[in-house]
């Protein structure tokens, strides 16, 4: 009996130990987005006046938060300006819903591509002997520091010459591309760990290697899919050079991120706008990431990842 | 799967054309006709005014189902062929694309900045070694080789172990969702908006005026003076460095976390039962088990960290003895449109991680064992 | 009004004959014998400035005259048979401004038929170069940099605008220094598009007033308020140069300013190119007298450390506070977008110009601009790059009060009354220089440059910085 309860007792001192070290952790991770959270109700005069923090020190304030930078990001700034015949015209600037669905469109081929491609890539490399195979795992290593900015002339020109400037499929290929040492490096050490024994009985029963690749391999890596996943969708949803450059600025094709450094102005004036932004934008790869959060589950693989 | 071709093995090509000529003719066919399709929407996509979310649909459908179809189409034709030439060629069919998109878009490119990393301004005029030379003795290149190691060092460290301690901690948590979503959210974040986020912890206002930077609104709470605390060296560097580890920590802990779901429950249920204590459990049975994914996740900040680029350039400009590598590169290239030095700078980069290629051909090597 | 356009109509037609027959083979032969371009409007009605001579301060009034007699525009210098022909053009400008641009070209494309289309992304500097490598630049570029223009230039992305713009018109329609600075590499690299004051100094005008200042009209005067300010126990300057990627340009403003008046314009040209060395005692004498008012702690709100960490468009807000936590601000006429919402020019805020350190130099204006460049050679880009040389072309934005139109025929009319201010200062400035830093090679005029203000504010050597200024001029 006593022994239960020390035990029911370590427990729960554990327990407060796990959940006090992670509750400490996630509130310094959190509050400097939460004060930009709060700022993005606040006025600009306002952010740079007083500290975020003032509707708690001073809760009278709380009433000065408001909506106004959420309605500037999501239907548009509106601009006011003197007419030639005198009379002051006011327009609606750009809202965010035609790049929402550009950004959609680029980010969801350039994710599932180059998954696609590199885990083709990362089981050839792991299950598949051929000439080569060394040299050419160590250029996907060496390829992942290379800077994607010396890339830009070089592919421009290249689709410069093949028509295929401002189309989605430039920018498809240009992210497949910049993001596929990655993939490939982080696929290949997750499939290379798959037990041995799985494959080599599948390939006894008479499977090809195409088979067991997609019937086998694709469904047992689905973490290492799902977490590469993550990473590319964030890095071609923040992106804001690689979009600019292939796809450029027209409002027809022009992503998110263009949309919003836009509306910081010429001078940057507007700045305070870019915190509703951050959050605005934000809320897509967090959808994203909870709907995949599932993957991650215990047992997938139990007991068969070798030690 | 079994090959008919086998069976009978016909003598030489010709031959075998002959036998095989219907086959031929389809395995010739479907890779036409698919392409031929597939370029054909191409040209709709391009042209099309049909309204937006219906281009959006096409394109994604077209583009997604254009890579799946060229490896169930090349790897169709590969198996039609003779085992003997199946064996040689299929290994490409699976490599084969992610090499040439590599080729093109980042070994090419790599190759064209040696070059160009032995010229001058306008890529014109060979100067030798002059570039490299200039990036060993400028005095702002010597500042961004010594940060960058302190980047690589720190940064990295310290994003593995907070990555590990909260994927530990949160796999033993009733709030692990939660926890996770919390840490990964800068992630989520973009660079500018980080930029915003992190002004609002290191902004200075002079003493007297209301603070409204988070840290100085601490300091001057506790009755000290405010500081400038992105212009303080060398421990500026630090505070920098904290963005990164508060940015890509999000990233090591979904990554161990997957591999902590797999370290057998029976294995640490055993641990438990024959007394070890969790510390020990974690050192001697968790971390041998994710040791693989471990050092991917390392590997992989680390790197990230040798291209460190946003960061610097978006709260300090490189000033005050901040400056690193990637920063470097990009101003000489864009800002001071000196090619030669900025290629030059990015081969430095590609040579500082040599360790690390031959760190992973040595695992690569030890699982082929 | 009906009856003037139908003549303007049938003159148009006749027009159009004779330029269709010049402007069919422009791009197979650049420099015909007789431009194509008629810049003297000669069959109509004296549309453009009267007179061509480009002397300075007289210049806005002639103009006025005649925008009165004309009333209109006229359109007929333009040909209409690219109807339905695309331009691209590219810029750092964006938001309002960019809706502006687009605008300003409406009534252009409304009468030729071709269509402008503006993008702004405040990355132009890079992707124009990454697409002018790529060979994918857009059709026009407004470049805000002379110094990377002129990396262009020598690149050859660049059309030279003088193969299609006739050299008169050009001359009429600007003032020399303007063309000097559009002169790169013996070419027209573009036409200036508009253009910003730098010397200003802003203060609070009600607290100003009340206090008893005056409105300094010599340097020593302003150094003789700022003291006086002191011993009122108030701060007289708020500086900040705090502005993320291009961090130091404030700082750079300041010594050219200063530059301007304390040596000679000629000295100036010979500093932007590189001829003059920033270790010789002119431009050290320049970051001295800066230093008299910078790295004095009783002059500046918060003294260095606030210099280096706020950012410039905060830098302002102390003159807002009440009381003001300081008095004066030196900065460029955009600064107004940064002000708070409700502070009004003129009864709230005003500026005075930045004042002369020596006679000798007059009152010298330190300015910027953009000037649009022209990458794709084709007959329609040609007809927008010579709608851009008049005034008429920027007066969409000159009225929203967004910029100052550089071309002579542009109208004071035109302005909200503080723009109207900048333009004026502008127009009676003794001598107009560029912003320096802009003009320099990209590693000093957006590199050691910025980074020696911030070395020099934190408290290193002045020899030491000025040295490796030099050092890092490309040679």
């Amino acid at each position: 009996m006593g022994n239960a309860n020390s035990l029911r007792q370590q427990r729960l001192i554990s327990d407060i130990l796990v959940n006090g070290g992670l509750f400490l952790l996630c509130f310094i991770w959190t509050v400097p987005t939460f004060g930009v959270f709060v700022s993005s109700f606040r006025t600009r005069d306002d952010i740079s006046q007083t500290g975020w923090w003032t509707i708690f020190t001073n809760p009278a304030t709380i009433t000065t938060l408001n909506l106004e930078n959420y309605n500037n990001v999501l239907t548009g700034k509106e601009y006011v300006y003197k007419s030639p015949s005198g009379d002051e015209r006011r327009e609606k600037g750009p809202n965010l819903s035609q790049s929402f669905m550009n950004s959609l469109t680029v980010v969801i081929p350039a994710t599932v591509i180059p998954i696609l491609i590199a885990a083709f890539a990362a089981y050839g490399f792991a299950w598949m002997r051929f000439p080569g195979r060394k040299m050419f795992f160590v250029m996907v290593v060496a390829l992942l520091v290379v800077p994607l900015q010396i890339a830009l002339i070089p592919v421009l020109r290249d689709y410069t010459k093949l028509g295929l400037n401002g189309t989605f499929l430039a920018i498809w290929l240009a992210h497949t591309g910049f993001g596929l040492p990655l993939a490939t490096y982080l696929l290949f050490n997750y499939i290379s760990q798959l037990p041995r024994d799985i494959i080599e009985s599948a390939f006894i029963d008479g499977a090809s290697h195409f088979t067991i690749f997609i019937r086998l391999i694709l469904p047992l890596s689905t973490p290492a899919l799902a977490s590469f996943a993550i990473f590319q969708f964030l890095w071609v949803w923040n992106d804001l050079l690689v979009a600019l450059v292939f796809l450029g600025s027209k409002p027809d094709v022009s992503v998110l991120q263009q949309q919003l450094q836009n509306l910081v102005g010429t001078k940057g004036q507007d700045w305070h706008l870019l915190t509703a932004g951050a959050f605005i934008t934000m809320f897509v790869p967090l959808v994203v990431f909870f709907s995949l959060q599932r993957y991650f589950v215990r047992g997938l693989l139990a007991g068969s990842v070798k030690g | 799967m079994v090959h008919g071709s086998e069976k009978e093995q016909p003598h030489g090509p010709l031959e075998w054309i002959m036998a095989n000529g219907g086959r031929f003719a389809i395995s010739l066919f479907v890779p036409i006709v698919t392409f031929v399709v597939m370029w054909q929407v191409f040209i709709w996509l391009r042209d099309s005014h049909a309204s937006k979310p219906i281009i959006a649909i096409v394109a994604i459908i077209w583009g997604v189902g254009g890579v799946a179809l060229l490896f169930v189409v090349s790897n169709w034709v590969v198996e039609q062929l003779p085992m003997k030439w199946m064996k040689v060629l299929q290994p490409y069919v699976f490599v084969g694309p992610a090499l040439a998109i590599l080729a093109w878009y980042l070994a090419i490119p790599t190759v064209r900045s040696l070059i160009l990393s032995f010229y001058d301004a306008s890529g014109i005029n060979f100067i030798g070694l002059d570039n490299y030379v200039f990036a060993f003795t400028d005095k702002a290149m010597l500042e961004s080789f010594r940060n960058n190691i302190l980047w690589m060092v720190v940064g990295t460290s310290l994003s593995v172990i907070f990555g590990l301690l909260i994927a530990v901690l949160a796999d033993r948590s009733k709030f692990e969702t939660i926890a996770k979503s919390l840490i990964f959210l800068p992630m989520a974040i973009s660079f500018v908006g980080a930029g915003v986020i992190w002004r609002f912890v290191y902004f200075y206002k002079p003493p007297g005026q209301e603070q409204i930077g988070l840290l100085n609104a601490i300091v001057t709470a506790f009755g000290g003076q405010p500081l400038g605390w992105l212009t303080i060296r060398p421990w500026n560097n630090f505070l920098l460095i904290i963005i990164l580890i508060w940015l890509q920590t999000g990233f090591a802990m979904v990554l161990l976390s997957a591999a902590l779901k797999g370290v057998p429950g029976e294995l640490m249920e055993a641990a438990r039962i024959d007394g070890a204590t969790e510390i020990q459990i974690f050192f001697w049975i968790i971390i041998p088990c994710i040791q693989g994914t471990i050092v991917t996740v390392s590997t992989t900040i680390l790197i990230a960290t040798l291209k460190i680029f946003d960061i610097v350039f978006v709260m300090t400009n490189g000033l005050y003895g901040t400056e690193v590598m990637a920063s470097q590169q990009y101003k000489q290239m864009f800002k001071f449109q000196h090619f030669g030095r900025g290629s030059a700078v990015a081969i430095i980069l590609l040579i500082a991680v040599i360790p690390v290629m031959i760190y992973n051909l040595k695992q690569f090597r030890q699982r082929e064992a | 009004m009906r009856t003037k356009i139908l003549v303007l109509l049938t003159v148009l037609m006749t027009m159009s004959f004779v330029l269709s027959a010049c402007a069919s083979a422009p791009t197979a032969a650049p420099k015909p014998t007789n431009t194509p371009v008629p810049a003297e409007p000669t069959a109509t009605t004296a549309a453009a400035a009267a007179e061509p001579t480009a002397t300075t301060a007289t210049a806005a009034e002639p103009t006025k005259e005649t925008k009165v007699e004309a009333g209109k525009f006229d359109w007929t210098v333009f040909s209409t048979e690219f109807k339905g022909k695309k331009v691209s053009a590219s810029g750092p400008a964006v938001d309002q401004q960019a809706m502006l641009i687009n605008k300003s070209f409406e009534e252009f494309e409304k009468y030729t038929g071709i269509e402008v289309d503006y993008e702004g992304t405040r990355d132009f500097e890079t992707l124009v170069l990454v697409q002018s490598e790529g060979k994918a630049a857009p059709d026009l570029g407004y470049f805000a940099q002379p110094g990377l223009l002129k990396n262009m230039v020598k690149k050859s992305f660049v059309v030279d605008l003088s193969t299609f713009l006739d050299k008169e018109h050009l001359k009429k329609q600007y003032k020399q220094s303007w063309l000097d600075l559009a002169m790169m590499d013996g070419k027209v690299a573009g036409v200036w598009h508009n253009a910003d004051v730098k010397s200003l100094v802003w203060y609070p005008v009600p607290e100003f007033e009340k206090a008893g200042y005056k409105v300094p009209q010599t340097w020593e005067e302003m150094i003789a308020l700022s003291d006086k300010m002191v011993k009122d126990g108030n701060t007289p300057w708020c500086i900040g140069i705090e502005s993320s990627g291009a961090t130091g340009w404030v700082g750079t403003d300041w010594i050219e300013d200063i530059m301007l008046r304390t040596t000679s314009p000629e000295n100036y040209d010979k500093w932007t190119n590189g001829q003059l060395k920033f270790e010789s005692p002119e431009v050290k004498n320049a970051f001295q007298v800066m230093s008299k008012i910078w790295l004095n702690p009783d002059y500046v709100y918060g003294g260095t450390t606030a210099i280096l960490t706020t950012p410039f468009g905060d830098s302002p807000t102390p003159l807002f506070d009440n009381p003001p936590k300081c008095f004066l601000h030196r900065q460029a006429s955009f600064i107004t977008n940064f002000f708070p919402k409700d502070a009004k020019v003129g009864t709230d805020v005003n500026y005075f110009y930045l004042p002369p350190i020596d006679a000798k130099y007059g009152k010298p204006v330190l300015g910027s601009g953009a000037l649009v460049a022209m990458m794709n050679d084709r007959p329609e880009v040609r007809e927008v790059m010579k709608w851009l040389t008049y005034g008429e072309s920027g007066r969409v934005e000159a009225e929203a009060g967004v910029q100052i139109a550089p071309q002579n025929d542009a109208s004071l009319d035109w302005y909200p009354p503080a723009q109207r201010g900048f333009a004026e200062i502008l127009m009676n400035a003794d001598t107009f220089r560029f912003d320096g830093s802009d003009l320099m090679p990209g590693a000093v005029g957006a590199g050691a440059f910025w980074t020696g203000m911030v070395d020099y504010v934190n408290g290193q050597g002045l020899d030491e910085i000025l040295k490796s200024i030099d050092a890092a001029w490309p040679k």
